[in-house]
């Protein structure tokens, strides 16, 4: 009775244990959160979100050109990335049954936990030496990030598809390619759509890839050449300033960022649970 | 006549899909070349010098490139990141995969992920200005009081150093290392369970002594896969190591400022002019970097899929 006693007391105690560690790791979390917003909320005005003024030593400027240029080469990242990611899934769900499959979904899961730092540089390399710092070798470095991440989402949600919808589609003679686009696709529509805005909100916080490709800008772009600005740049460059206007604008600036980003990913895990609840 | 052109099409859309699904190792490949064809010049000149050196000297004349402070940065910051991540990580995993009531489950490990969403440049900001006080003042302050003398405790307590980086990476690993282990653990067929209950295991004992041993290999894969987070790592680390350059970058000492190989790419890349040697010589470490990434992530590949795999089998 007594070393079942040690036993019960074993299982409590690791217990505690499990449960503290998730306390030791929400507490940064919940600490970065409260100071961003305390920090960052006394910056917020129209005028901070929409001017391009400087920082001065007493007040913060404006990250119009941040902003901007953040949901521009998200954006150019999104129109590159996605789709060749979802072909890419495709493939891998729809014939990946062989070794080249194999081998490609390996270099995927390998690159997607890459260094984001050698996507910049070899960006840098290959179109920044050539044509310049412009918001397009930033989308350029970022597609390297979301292709594989859109990739495996895609795949992982074409393949919850059931067989039967593709073996209906060809029992109504539709081509197999017609049929994975507009039926198989539909089907795993809301994976293919969480999966991506949970790509989009991973490469909108990248710094180090935008610094060697659209270099960072405090002026609004006009066309799509030449140094661009982002709002994880412009944190990048304001914090070190020893001012309390600088060092307001960049925690502004990354109140405005952790709020696109944290809105995406807590809107896309609320609706993958309903969906999994509605589904029972 | 019309039916045969049915195949054409698919034919293809399937060479198209097969095309761009060799996507991600066409970005490794132009990666690989790039960084290679560009760092040769300086691992030409100075061979070995580059990977034991300590000096780093651009000025014309007396110029001289190694990058073995980097290297250990790297090292030291991301052991660090592990010594802390990972049992935290664990705790986590086990907690929520085997020990805690299974409402919790899903939105106590959401927000834990939460974490991973953090943009890297906030955890920077949040590391310079709140955290490093808590670690200059509680952990520093006693360490450096106490342990000084000690040459790994030696150093100012500021709180822009090493230690600091290295916290702030077990931070940032907590994430992919659970999430990734509460997966593996999760692939354990619920027949070992079964089979360690009816002997009358506790819970813990179930999992201590069945459940864990079966994921072991799949949890070394998470490891790992945190460490080549840790590796990578760049802008956070660099607003908190303190970026030093040449032999005073050597990781000595907990308390004192370093540098790591993502943190000097990042710092140096634009003070040099591309075709110099020091150009060169920064891709060196991009280069190094890269190949120690590479062999992380495979080697954690291999592990995770192996076991993962068992799911899928016949055990189910």
């Amino acid at each position: 009775m007594d070393r079942y006693a040690v036993r019960r007391f074993k299982n409590r105690l690791f217990t505690f244990l499990g449960a503290a560690c998730v306390i030791i790791a929400v507490i940064p979390l919940g600490s970065i959160l409260l100071d961003v917003v305390v920090k960052g909320a006394p910056a917020l005005s129209w005028k901070f979100l929409t001017s391009s003024s400087l920082p001065s030593p007493t007040s913060p400027g404006g990250i119009g050109p941040a902003i901007q240029g953040t949901l521009i080469m998200v954006g150019l990242t999104s129109l590159i990335g996605i789709p060749i990611g979802v072909m890419s899934g495709i493939y891998l769900a729809e014939y990946g049954d062989n070794r080249y499959a194999s081998a490609m979904r390996f270099f995927s899961d390998v690159l997607t936990e890459f260094p984001t730092i050698i996507a910049g540089i070899t960006v840098y390399l290959i179109f920044v030496l050539v044509f310049g710092y412009s918001p397009l070798a930033g989308a350029l470095a970022l597609s390297f990030i979301l292709i594989p991440i859109v990739s495996r989402t895609t795949e992982e949600s074409i393949k919850l598809v059931p067989n039967s919808i593709r073996e209906g589609s060809s029992a109504l003679g539709i081509r197999k390619w017609r049929a994975t686009v507009s039926i198989v696709l539909r089907a795993a529509r809301s994976g293919l759509i969480t999966g991506s805005l949970l790509a989009v909100a991973r490469v909108a916080g990248e710094t180090a890839p935008l610094l060697f490709t659209a270099f960072g800008n405090t002026y609004y772009l006009h066309g799509l050449n030449g140094p661009t600005g982002s709002l994880t740049m412009y944190i990048f460059t304001d914090w070190k300033q020893p001012y309390s206007g600088y060092q307001q604008a960049a925690w502004g600036a990354a109140l405005v960022l952790i709020l696109i980003v944290l809105a995406i990913n807590v809107a896309v895990r609320l609706a993958s649970r309903e969906r999994r609840m509605g589904r029972r | 006549m019309r039916l045969s052109r049915f195949p054409t099409s698919d034919y293809a859309f399937k060479l198209v899909a097969a095309a761009l699904a060799a996507s991600a190792l066409v970005i490794l490949l132009l990666m690989g070349y790039t960084l290679l064809s560009s760092s040769i010049p300086v691992l030409k000149r100075f061979g070995l010098y580059f990977f034991t050196g300590t000096k780093w000297n651009s000025a014309a004349g007396k110029e001289i490139y190694g990058a073995l402070p980097y290297m250990l940065g790297t090292l030291v910051t991301s052991a660090i990141a592990l010594i802390i991540g990972v049992p935290i990580s664990l705790g986590i995993a086990i907690f929520l995969s085997e020990m805690s009531p299974r409402g919790i489950r899903i939105p106590v490990s959401n927000l834990v992920e939460l974490l991973a969403a953090v943009p890297s440049v906030i955890y920077g900001l949040w590391g310079f200005f709140v955290f490093r006080f808590f670690i200059a003042d509680y952990i520093e302050t006693p360490l450096s009081t106490y342990f000084g003398w000690i040459p790994i405790f030696s150093g100012p307590p500021i709180g822009v150093d090493v230690l600091t980086a290295g916290c702030i990476l077990a931070i940032m690993i907590i994430p992919t290392v659970s999430s990734v282990s509460r997966e593996v653990i999760s692939a354990v067929p619920n027949s070992v369970r079964e089979g360690a209950y009816s002997i009358g295991a506790t819970r813990w004992e179930v999992t201590r002594n069945w459940v864990l041993g079966y994921a072991r290999s799949g949890l070394f894969g998470a490891v790992i896969l945190g460490l080549g987070r840790a590796v990578g790592e760049t802008i956070a680390v660099s607003m908190v190591i303190g970026n030093t350059i040449g032999p005073s970058a050597l990781p000595t000492s907990l308390l004192k400022p370093g540098q790591t190989m993502s943190s000097l790419i990042l710092n140096l890349f634009f003070e040099a002019t591309p075709g110099t040697q020091e150009f060169s010589a920064i891709l060196g470490v991009g280069l190094f970097l890269m190949v120690l990434a590479f062999s992380i992530n495979i080697i954690a590949r291999l592990m995770v899929t192996r076991v993962l795999k068992v799911k899928g089998g016949a055990i189910e």
